[in-house]
């Protein structure tokens, strides 16, 4: 048993924004506990990552331990523990996109970027995996950046997709 | 609930409806496996096992989270069954090795049992098995993930059962474990619950694994060592050079008052018996002040001549004799027989941890009162005063949490800090003294007071440290109410005995006071009639002699040794001591698991402690006691009736109903259908005698000698009974720690270590 002697109002690392949705989001549920995946969520995305003092907080705020908020997370794929690239590149290659060429699309990002599956760019800039259903099975193959979609997709569109997220970068002007 | 006819393999069955198919088959000897399913824990339903086929449902349905209802048909064993039970433990062993000759487990598998069973030997999988390394979570706890089948029983035994929730499932599919709250370590209560429940070899135990196989140890029903809750613990034993050495401690067999539980102590703590402190040989101090090594036969010698030129220069007031919390009924009965009709002394006392004497004045008269320490586990209220039994009375805590659980049971607690059993409470009362909580109780006004009395049937628990006046007033409030119990918790494994028994300056056993014995006053010819000397007195008085038996009251009580540089000290014990240190004859004793006895638990219950461990050239103190007084030129028939002609000598009564018997024992034990015993070192004849003389234990002997607690009632002690003096001396149980015994277990010093403060995270 953990419980965090500091309160969540002392120790966050979350913004006034994230700590104020996360408060109207435990009212929601009937359930404190409830709220976790969701709050998780928000938690990788604010933070970037599901780090310790993520994990801490979490527990602290919903009144659980940290040992449940770890048996939770870990079940989830789209939840991660280390940091990704400030583009993670989600390659879609379930039925639909796989038929339709997700795998060549993986592996041209795989070859272009120099990383595998959960792998991170040295410069930290991208990431790259191998994702579950997307939801964009009509427009297949697709894929995800950050959340934004790109769709039907052939092997020679990568280069710009690279492109157009690296000139988002501070350096990526020069 | 009313009760259902259903049939099971075309058999009818008449169970309460809404129980469990799986329950109700296995009360009926139909087994059904499983792995998830455990008793009194949370349905998990996770194994697939005991999958059953009703009529008239198209899918095959789990027996343990089915309820029955009236009309059902089932069939448990068909060849359908046996197949979706084969294909089950194909996948169970995927990943599974197949080495049970080297896994821990072996012999005692239940996943051995179930492929033995429906021959799931060879698979279809031919993948490679995921193999991962085997982590070391606690010095007690190991855990081998291939082996892991998570079935959730330990996740659910730490959660649910232990309340520390300490374990929890990560990741999912086939790379799912089982991982521990602190990374990769495990920072609890170190009971070893887990390990207990675990159905195969993925958890094991630090102080067992791999050191013997089941089926080479004999396995000893006894009571633990450590607190006063007395669970019954079975030791694995095995021969080695010495005798024979204990390997395990558990209670897998659920068996006794505890069931399944033990607490670290009980599990792990048993290994003061191969302490390096053990006293190994007898031992004179000789006239360079040395202690040397001596025969038994010496050593005897030695100490019966000097007690006896004691008694004979300065009369029996100049002996004094200090009782062990750690020793069995009968020899605590015995220590002060001979005290005080050898030695011809009061002068006898206990490191007292509970007012006992006055808990059993109040209820003196008023059979009924006194609660076992099952009821807490069934009693629908209890009030709970003053101490912290997750802590100290761990299987209490348990008791409590369960009924909390599974009967819904309230539970107020009265304390003067916050404990961790508030979880389970349905109100807490934070008092500054218990003093005033007896009138607090009695009062109106207050919600506390008012729910606590609003309950019909209430069981009142009182910490040792509620004593004097606090304890009269809370005893006094419950005795004036109907339906209410009580139980007071002393500290060490047989305090309650050590005081039921006599160890007392002012009382004899069963708190008859010396100066109105009753009864013994034909038992015990001669014996002194003026109390003795209390504990602290007999250390600061300078006596002619002085018989420590199984404690060390100057390491304890912090007493100089020098205040008994002119005293002949007789220490009986099993462990080097501050005590023996100064001692002039010392005589190496037999631990609680090396002999038999009756032990008497906080709540009154007698079980039976039956011999474990077997050492060399050490002693129980009952045969120590009986030869010393043979020594001294006791007729030791006078003192153990052994033999058929026991006790031939007319005992004096020339008038009155008894007037011509000459053996009372013998007659006691015809009209009980009882055998004499034939040794006088069988501490069972002075069972016989404790039965015929102490009015609270007339004991049912089936349960007793059957493992389970036979209940002593103090409502039919003597209202003469006197509430007496002396202190009341607590020190504090711990978790690891038992005041007395644990400093000499190294297992119990590991895991204090592990969970130290400064090591482990903020345990809560």
């Amino acid at each position: 048993m953990t419980k965090n002697e500091t309160s969540p109002e002392t120790m966050s690392i979350f913004s006034p924004a994230l700590s104020a949705r996360f408060d109207k989001l435990v009212g929601k549920y009937p359930l404190r506990r409830s709220a976790l995946v969701p709050m998780l969520l928000y938690a990788q995305d604010e933070v970037g990552y599901i780090s310790d003092a993520v994990v801490a907080e979490v527990a602290a705020r919903i009144g659980i331990t940290e040992l449940d908020v770890r048996s939770v997370a870990s079940y989830y794929s789209m939840l991660r523990f280390k940091p990704a690239g400030k583009f993670n590149v989600q390659v879609c290659t379930n039925i639909a996109c796989m038929l339709r060429g997700g795998y060549e699309i993986f592996d041209t990002f795989s070859e272009k970027l120099g990383i595998g599956h959960k792998g991170v760019t040295a410069d930290g800039v991208f990431s790259l995996e191998e994702v579950e259903c997307i939801g964009a099975c009509c427009w297949a193959p697709a894929i995800q950046v950050n959340y934004n979609f790109h769709d039907e997709l052939k092997p020679e569109n990568v280069d710009g997709i690279l492109a157009e997220y690296r000139a988002k970068t501070p350096e990526g002007g020069r | 609930m009313a009760d259902v006819t259903i049939t099971v393999d075309g058999k009818k069955i008449t169970a309460p409806a809404g129980a469990l198919l799986i329950d109700v088959c296995r009360k009926a000897g139909i087994e059904i496996p499983a792995f998830c399913y455990y008793p009194g824990l949370s349905l998990q339903a996770a194994c697939r096992m005991c999958v059953v086929r009703q009529e008239k449902v198209p899918k095959l349905q789990t027996a343990c989270t089915t309820t029955v209802a009236e009309g059902q048909v089932f069939f448990t064993e068909t060849d359908e069954i046996k197949q979706a039970r084969k294909a089950t433990l194909q996948l169970l062993l995927g990943n599974h090795p197949l080495d049970c000759p080297v896994c821990d487990a072996g012999g005692e598998c239940e996943l051995q049992d179930m492929t033995f069973k429906y021959g799931a030997g060879e698979s279809l999988y031919a993948e490679a098995k995921n193999h991962r390394d085997e982590q070391q979570w606690s010095p007690a706890v190991f855990y081998d993930r291939p082996r892991c089948i998570l079935c959730y029983r330990c996740v659910r035994m730490c959660g649910e059962g232990m309340d520390v929730w300490a374990l929890g499932v990560q990741n999912r599919g086939s790379s799912a474990v089982i991982a521990p709250n602190a990374g990769n370590e495990l920072h609890c209560e170190e009971c070893g619950m887990c390990i207990d429940v675990c159905p195969v070899g993925a958890l094991t135990s630090g102080s067992y694994r791999y050191k013997t196989r089941p089926w080479e140890m004999n396995h000893v029903a006894t009571v633990c060592a450590h607190c006063g809750d007395g669970c019954k613990v079975t030791l694995g034993v095995r021969q080695s050079s010495e005798g024979a050495k204990i390997i395990r401690a558990d209670n897998r067999d659920k068996s006794g008052m505890n069931g399944d539980f033990l607490c670290a102590k009980g599990r792990f703590g048993f290994d003061f018996v191969d302490s390096e402190k053990r006293l190994a040989k007898p031992m004179i101090r000789n006239a360079q002040g040395k202690l040397e090594t001596a025969t038994w036969e010496q050593a005897i010698r030695v100490a019966a001549e000097k007690l006896s030129a004691v008694k004979s220069a300065s009369g029996g007031e100049a002996i004094g004799v200090i009782g062990s919390n750690f020793a069995t009924n009968e020899e605590a009965y015995l220590l002060q027989k001979f005290a005080r009709t050898v030695l011809g002394t009061n002068n006898i006392d206990h490191a007292r941890t509970a007012d006992y004497a006055r808990f059993a004045k109040a209820l003196a008269g008023k059979p009924g009162r006194s609660a076992g320490i099952q009821d807490a586990a069934w009693a629908p209220a209890i009030l709970l005063v003053g101490g912290d039994p997750t802590e100290e009375h761990p299987l209490l805590a348990w008791n409590l949490r369960t009924n909390a659980r599974l009967s819904k049971a309230r539970i107020y607690i009265a304390n003067t800090q916050s404990i961790r059993l508030e979880r389970q409470a349905k109100a807490t009362l934070k008092v500054d003294d218990y003093a005033k909580l007896g009138e607090m109780l009695a009062g109106k006004g207050n919600a506390f007071a008012e729910a606590v009395k609003g309950e019909e049937k209430l069981l009142v628990i009182l910490n040792g440290d509620v004593q004097g006046a606090a304890l009269d007033a809370l005893l006094k409030w419950g005795l004036d109410r109907e339906g209410v119990q009580f139980a007071l918790l002393g500290g060490a494994v047989n305090s309650r005995g050590a005081a039921d028994m006599g160890l007392l300056p002012d009382s004899l056993p069963g708190y008859v006071p010396v100066n109105e014995p009753g009864a013994f006053a034909n038992e015990y010819a001669n014996a002194p009639k003026k109390p003795g000397m209390a504990l602290h007195e007999m250390l600061q008085k300078k006596l002619g002699a002085l018989i420590v038996q199984g404690t060390d009251p100057l390491g304890e009580l912090g007493v100089d040794g020098g205040s008994l540089k002119d005293t002949f000290v007789v220490v009986l014990g099993a462990f080097e001591s501050a005590t023996t240190a100064v001692a002039n004859v010392v005589l190496p004793a037999s631990t609680l698991y090396e002999k038999t006895g009756t032990i008497t638990n906080n709540f009154g219950d007698v079980q039976l402690a039956q011999k474990a461990a077997d050492r060399a050239n050490v002693k129980p103190d009952f045969e120590i006691i009986v030869r010393l007084a043979g020594a001294m030129g006791v007729d030791v028939r006078t003192l153990v009736p052994f033999g058929k002609h026991g006790l031939t000598a007319d005992l004096g009564q020339s008038r009155g109903a008894q007037a011509g018997e000459a053996d009372r024992h013998a007659v006691w034990l015809a009209a009980n259908n009882l055998e004499p015993k034939l040794s006088p070192f069988d501490p069972m004849a002075l069972l016989d005698e404790i039965e015929r003389l102490v009015a609270g234990y007339k004991l049912d002997r089936l349960n007793l000698f059957a493992g389970n607690p036979a209940k002593a009632e103090p409502g039919f002690v003597p209202v003469s009974a006197l509430a007496g003096s002396g202190t009341i001396q607590r020190a504090t149980a711990g978790l690891f720690t038992t005041p007395g015994l644990s400093q000499y277990s190294t297992q119990l010093a590991e895991l204090a270590e592990h969970e130290s403060p400064a090591k482990a995270v903020a345990a809560d």
